[in-house]
């Protein structure tokens, strides 16, 4: 396998990984890793490291919610100068353009109920180019971004087997 | 009270006679003493293990929910699932241009073990010779002795990678030689052969007209180069029956289930054995076969590259202790030598299990050749990895301490 694209699937699953152990994995040297790194890094491949966090753990944590808009498009810009307006809230998580009965679909993060549907209903309904918006509450997280957080697997083994 | 001691002696005197002269002649595996001790013990970390640490993907784990759901729970034919069959027949035109027939030359077994004992008891006659290159799994020479017939090891070393050669097979060869046993990548070297290492091998078995059977289990799990069938070999699709299952290469250890394929004549006579003794591998774990072949290469390819890694984690880790590791590019082994720190490999890994709590199975259980290596699985996390290597540094520092 290629080497960045094996550092790449160490990485995603492992943020805080040493160079070091990079190499061990991958049989390489550590400067090798270093400046595949970087470049990636560099090029923008690697975005950013994060956690993720069970904020259900956590008191005072978070209240999320989807919300699906229909805009009415714009002649030359098509639905970007929308998407990226939409964008620039710190309190929207993410932002997608979806096929289906919406035209964007958002993840807004706050700190109550109340403040998401409020930052909804003045902050993005109020928009010259949204005709409507659907908010749906996030009850519970079973699963985020490929971690379950609901529960673990405990599938025994014997501790010698030939 | 004196009575009934009295009976239960006799009763353990006469119980011992009960069992064949064959069965006893057999000694139990060298595997189970370390078992009971790593069961006894609290903490120990696993490298003795020689199935993968992944649970089944999830979707081989939901076509058996279906499945279930769906009624199947009866027979199948005894050759196993045509449908399975004809999957499997697929999977070799594709990936090795290989054209074995599904209705005659596909047996599904219950694992590679069954199918292995099967084929030795449909070629074998009493006192026929098996050469079986070693150091080697635990099965292969009690399937042989169980068979009638008389297991002829041919060791392999370190000093050729553990490869077998030619060389030592015609050695080994006599009037009475039936068959030759070989698994590459290999149970408990991790060594694998190239084509040109099997085509010198086939040479051998042409040339004496020998049977080759050979276990594949581990053939998805090449690191370095490509697996060669050994039926894809000049001429060896008639010689060879060959071994594969979904145990290790799509986590199914526990589901049991394998194949054989071969000539009509040796899978004919291996479904007679199988048809009275086993009728057919169970019909959940053939169905949850087929979703492997259809949909399971990339979740099976992720597992592939994560042994990969933990390979060279483990081997440079050994090789950096001061055990002498070679980089065995299959299966997932590594096979260190002690000799340098003066134990036997009993001595060290009773010790280790008992002073660091990690447990790994010396090499001599595999046989004579085995012996000054130990045989370390890393189908375990990473982190376990790394622990025990941590774990086993200390300890071979505290035997240079002593000497």
């Amino acid at each position: 396998m290629d080497l960045a694209q094996n550092i790449l699937e160490i990485i995603e699953n492992d943020p805080k990984i040493d160079i070091s152990e990079i190499a061990a994995l991958t049989g390489r040297l550590d400067e090798e890793i270093r400046d595949c790194v970087c470049q990636l890094e560099g090029d923008g491949t690697i975005r950013k490291y994060k956690t993720i966090i069970d904020w259900d753990r956590v008191d005072n944590g978070f209240v999320y919610a989807i919300i699906e808009i229909k805009v009415s498009l714009e002649r030359e810009t098509g639905y970007n100068v929308v998407a990226d307006r939409i964008s620039k809230f710190p309190e929207v998580r993410s932002v997608r353009l979806i096929s289906g009965d919406h035209d964007i679909s958002l993840t807004v993060r706050g700190k109550s109920m109340k403040q998401v549907a409020f930052f909804v209903a003045e902050k993005i309904a109020t928009l010259p180019q949204v005709r409507s918006t659907a908010t749906h509450f996030v009850l519970k997280t079973y699963k985020e971004d490929g971690v379950i957080l609901h529960e673990t697997e405990h599938a025994e083994r014997l501790p010698i087997v030939a | 009270m004196k009575q009934s001691t009295q009976n239960v002696s006799r009763l353990l005197h006469k119980r011992q006679t009960r069992v064949s002269d064959t069965v006893q002649s057999v000694p139990p595996s060298g595997i189970r003493k370390f078992f009971d001790l790593a069961n006894e013990l609290e903490g120990v970390i696993s490298l003795g293990v020689g199935e993968p640490d992944f649970v089944t993907p999830w979707h081989i784990r939901e076509s058996c929910i279906h499945a279930l759901e769906q009624g199947h729970t009866s027979y199948t034919s005894n050759q196993g699932l045509p449908e399975l069959r004809e999957e499997i027949a697929d999977t070799f035109r594709r990936d090795h241009s290989l054209h074995y027939d599904p209705n005659e030359e596909i047996l599904i077994t219950t694992g590679v073990s069954e199918g292995i004992d099967l084929a030795m008891r449909a070629i074998l006659n009493r006192g026929d010779e098996v050469i079986i290159s070693e150091p080697c799994y635990v099965s292969y020479v009690p399937t042989v002795i169980f068979s009638g017939g008389v297991p002829v090891t041919v060791a392999t070393g370190i000093e050729n990678d553990f490869k077998v050669t030619a060389e030592r097979i015609e050695d080994a060869v006599t009037e009475k030689t039936r068959a030759i046993m070989i698994n590459y990548p290999n149970n408990p070297t991790g060594a694998t052969m190239g084509k040109k290492d099997l085509e010198e091998i086939a040479d051998v078995a042409t040339e004496y007209d020998l049977i080759v059977i050979s276990d594949e289990i581990y053939d998805k799990l090449t690191y370095d180069g490509k697996h060669t069938c050994f039926s894809s070999l000049n001429g060896m699709i008639t010689n060879t029956v060959l071994f594969n299952g979904f145990s290790k290469s799509h986590a199914m250890t526990g589901l049991r289930v394998g194949y054989a394929l071969g000539s009509s004549d040796i899978i004919g006579a291996m479904t007679k054995i199988h048809q009275y003794s086993m009728l057919c591998a169970p019909i959940i774990s053939q169905m949850a076969a087929i979703d492997a072949l259809r949909n399971g290469r990339e979740e099976m390819e992720r597992m592939v590259r994560e042994y990969d890694r933990r390979r060279h984690l483990i081997i440079s880790g050994f090789n950096k202790i001061g055990l002498d590791c070679f980089w065995g590019k299959g299966a997932f082994y590594a096979f260190p030598s002690i000799v340098s720190t003066g134990l036997t490999a009993d001595e060290f890994a009773e010790r280790l299990m008992l002073e660091k709590r990690v447990a790994v199975v010396p090499g001599n259980v595999f046989g004579d050749s085995g012996s000054g290596f130990l045989r370390c699985s890393y189908a375990a996390s990473r982190d376990d990895i790394k622990e025990a290597l941590l774990r086993i540094g200390e300890f071979v520092e505290s035997i240079a301490g002593i000497a």
